[in-house]
């Protein structure tokens, strides 16, 4: 390299083919995606858009830096199976024999036993190998088994989420904000954690008044100090003690932390995936609507 | 590209000093804008970390919330500080490397003016809360304007004074500075374009631009940049070549093919190629830190302390401890078992501050130290400072660095022990914080020092060339005074 054009080429040659790898590729593969019907129980589109409140929300989220302290991405180590029983057939003892002879679970299994209160978990964490070959030998005694898929890791332990957060998740925000490090947690479900919006609220203007040891600072600016007029308003905070505001005052959030916990409140990539699956857990038997697409807020 | 320089004298050779003194408008304009930018840098970053011992401290204003501060004081850092003095000590090298003047040293000052103009408006944006939402491409449309136009006024003349060069063959320095110099405006108008332009790509295509640009930047760019100044440094103060040429090419080609590809964290929601290849070229990023040790070492040997000009030779010589640690710090960060405790957490924060701050800005003041001086023909008014500053700096790195990156390793286990609850593990990490604010604020005290020393020896040159001008030039009015 002892001429000048050389070691341009050299550059020029290595920025591109980074550029190719790095940029367009990404591109070619991930630009285009759109909202699709490939989850894996529902047949909405995925993700939803996030409602207009929501969305102001994530501007203010954005303006407000709260991307340099909380990560939105779950992380996951891997899945195992559960294989639940859910028809333990016409012979049992010998469903209970093959059991005991595969060493499933801890203890032994009876023949009278192993019909008793089905769907029963049989074994957990089971690598999809042994799950289906257990599988197998159930139906071979003319017993029948579901698979339930568990994702597992520290983050999902944590309830921060229920899978991995995949690229699909964010087609529908316009500027995405994974984060880069973790001074607070992980808010990638923090809509499902926390879906109430006063929580939020209260949260926001203190989090003090939440947790108490919360290191997290408090965003006063986001609300106003109104003097109580012949019309209290009716979304006025109401903390308590030495957060209470003066006498003949109240706590009012302007425009931004409404929309910004409007924005929280939409935060929850729960739903399954293709390359994200999990099984749900059943829905509750008193719920009268199927669960929509989980990305739109839980609660108005 | 053959250099034929038809319009030098007919001696043919450009004296040190007159080179040096073709470079003095755009250095100056180059390096005190950096200076002071590095004294905003440092008082918002110190503004940061006092965060951490009270979060309700100023918690009344918008504009000086954690989520703005904290981007302002790594702008300001990097694009206020660092890349001006990078490009003022490149011009400085490249010109005497070339053996002729700077092309139009006028044009350079105006585009550095530009540049400044972009630092100020990005930074007043983020202020007022225009925050892009991108990491190290936080500045908005109208501040990125004024910085790619005055990059491409600045970077084009510098190309020609390159071009005007005498000998035809190009060393290692040049290599690392040409690669640099058009490494920039490449990375800068793609991310810029593809995540700000009318209609943005969608997606977490978002996110792996911004990590393929900061990588760029802040490896590339800086590790050319840096080790340029390094590897010129090294053989101007010790008076000797570089040990061996094909270590440099080696250097060059690790930075290039594999730094370039680097910057994706493994956890990223992506999919798990463009993780895997990242780990990958990180992982032989090694190449370079080990080819640079060994480049270095050899060529000083123990004579270090011999050098031309010991005050700025020190600091350089801590930048290249510095960014050998870095970037082995950085192809830790990247072992798969190593990143599931250390993803997100300090110790990404301790590594880019030794890089940025160490590696980089230290090898920039070095260079200043010793480069001012020359361009001026003023001495630094004091040179006790100087030392004080490279100890202040040196400390504060150290207080920053040491204490973020194990509480980067405790926070990150503490993330994995789900016994701990989330306010438990948060605060484990905060006492580490605490004490790297006494780093923000020793290196605050070394900014201002260098700001200080700039402006005193500014003064100086000022009255030695601009007074006794001033002087002559009031004096010749007074006969045409009593002329009536």
């Amino acid at each position: 390299m002892r001429y000048g054009p050389l070691v341009f080429l050299a550059a020029f040659f290595a920025l591109a083919v980074s550029w190719f790898g790095m940029v367009y590729t990404p591109q070619i593969q991930l630009g285009g995606a759109v909202q699709e019907t490939n989850s894996v129980i529902s047949s909405d589109l995925y993700p939803s858009e996030r409602p207009g409140l929501a969305r102001q929300g994530l501007e203010v989220y954005r303006e407000n830096g709260c991307f340099y302290c909380h990560s939105q991405q779950v992380s996951q180590k891997g899945t195992l199976v559960d294989l639940f029983l859910t028809d333990a057939g016409k012979t049992n003892m010998a469903v209970a024999n093959a059991l005991n002879e595969e060493h499933v679970g801890t203890g032994t299994f009876s023949g009278p036993g192993i019909a008793a209160g089905l769907p029963k978990a049989i074994a957990r964490n089971l690598s999809m190998e042994r799950a289906q070959s257990l599988a197998a030998i159930l139906k071979n005694n003319g017993a029948k088994s579901e698979m339930h898929l568990v994702p597992i890791g520290a983050d999902i332990e944590r309830g921060w989420g229920v899978r991995r957060t995949v690229a699909e998740d964010f087609i529908a925000d316009a500027t995405v904000m994974p984060g880069s490090q973790r001074v607070g947690p992980d808010l990638a479900n923090i809509g499902a954690r926390s879906p109430d919006l006063n929580w939020q609220l209260v949260h926001l203007y203190n989090p003090k008044l939440v947790t108490a040891d919360s290191p997290m600072p408090p965003y006063p600016f986001l609300f106003e100090e109104k003097k109580i007029g012949s019309h209290p308003s009716p979304d006025a905070l109401r903390p308590v003690g030495k957060f209470a505001p003066r006498a003949g005052y109240e706590i009012v959030p302007k425009p931004e932390a409404r929309a910004l916990a409007n924005y929280l409140v939409s935060l929850r990539a729960d739903t399954p995936l293709y390359e994200a699956p999990l099984t749900p857990p059943p829905p509750p038997k008193a719920a009268t609507n199927a669960p929509a697409a989980t990305n739109a807020p839980a609660a108005k | 590209m053959t250099a034929t320089s038809t319009t030098s004298s007919a001696s043919g050779s450009i004296s040190a000093a007159e080179i040096d003194a073709s470079c003095r408008l755009p250095l100056f304009q180059l390096f005190v804008g950096a200076v002071i930018w590095a004294a905003v840098a440092s008082v918002f970053g110190l503004l940061a970390s006092l965060r951490f011992h009270d979060p309700n401290l100023l918690s009344h204003y918008s504009w000086l919330t954690y989520g703005r501060v904290l981007p302002i004081a790594t702008n300001a850092w990097i694009y206020g500080f660092c890349m001006p003095a990078g490009l003022g000590v490149a011009l400085w090298i490249i010109a005497r490397l070339s053996e002729t003047r700077v092309a139009q040293p006028f044009l350079i000052a105006v585009g550095a003016k530009l540049w400044n103009l972009g630092v100020l408006i990005g930074l007043v944006s983020i202020l007022a809360g225009d925050n892009t939402g991108f990491e190290t491409l936080e500045f908005p449309r109208f501040g990125v304007v004024f910085l790619f136009l005055g990059y491409l006024v600045i970077g084009y003349w510098m190309l020609v004074t390159l071009h005007n060069r005498k000998e035809a063959t190009v060393g290692p320095t040049q290599w690392f500075l040409l690669a640099a110099l058009f490494w920039f405006p490449w990375i800068y108008f793609t991310a810029n374009y593809l995540l700000l332009a009318h209609t943005p790509v969608r997606g977490v295509v978002q996110p792996i631009i911004a990590w393929w640009y900061a990588a760029n930047l802040k490896l590339v760019w800086f590790g050319l940049v840096g080790l340029a100044v390094i590897f010129h440094f090294v053989q101007r103060m010790m008076k000797r070549r570089l040990y061996s040429r094909n270590l440099a090419a080696l250097t060059f080609w690790s930075i290039v093919l594999f730094a370039s590809w680097s910057g994706i964290p493994s956890t990223a929601p992506v999919p798990a190629w463009l993780p895997s290849i990242s780990t990958v070229a990180t992982v032989l990023t090694a190449i370079t830190a080990l080819a640079v040790v060994v480049n270095v070492y050899q060529t000083c040997g123990r004579d270090c302390s011999k050098s031309e000009d010991p005050a700025a030779g020190k600091f350089i010589a801590f930048g290249t401890m510095a960014f050998v640690v870095a970037w082995l710090m950085n192809v830790l960060n990247a072992l798969p078992g190593v990143n599931a405790v250390t993803n997100l957490t300090w110790y990404t924060v301790a590594q880019s501050q030794l890089n940025v701050f160490g590696f980089f800005a230290m090898t920039m003041f070095g260079a200043m130290y010793y480069i001012v001086p020359r361009v001026t023909g003023v001495e630094w008014p004091s040179l006790k400072s100087v030392k004080i500053h490279y100890w202040l700096a040196v400390a504060g790195i150290i207080l920053i660095v040491v204490p973020l990156a194990i509480g980067g390793f405790v926070e990150g286990f503490n993330w994995q022990n789900v016994k701990m609850t989330n306010v438990q593990v948060a605060g484990s990490a905060l006492n580490f914080v605490r004490v790297s604010t006494i780093g923000e604020l020793l290196i605050l005290l070394g900014n201002l020092i260098l700001l200080g020393n700039l402006i005193r020896l500014s003064i100086r040159y000022s009255q030695t060339h601009f007074v006794p001008v001033y002087k002559e030039a009031t004096t010749e009015l007074k006969p045409a005074e009593g002329k009536p």
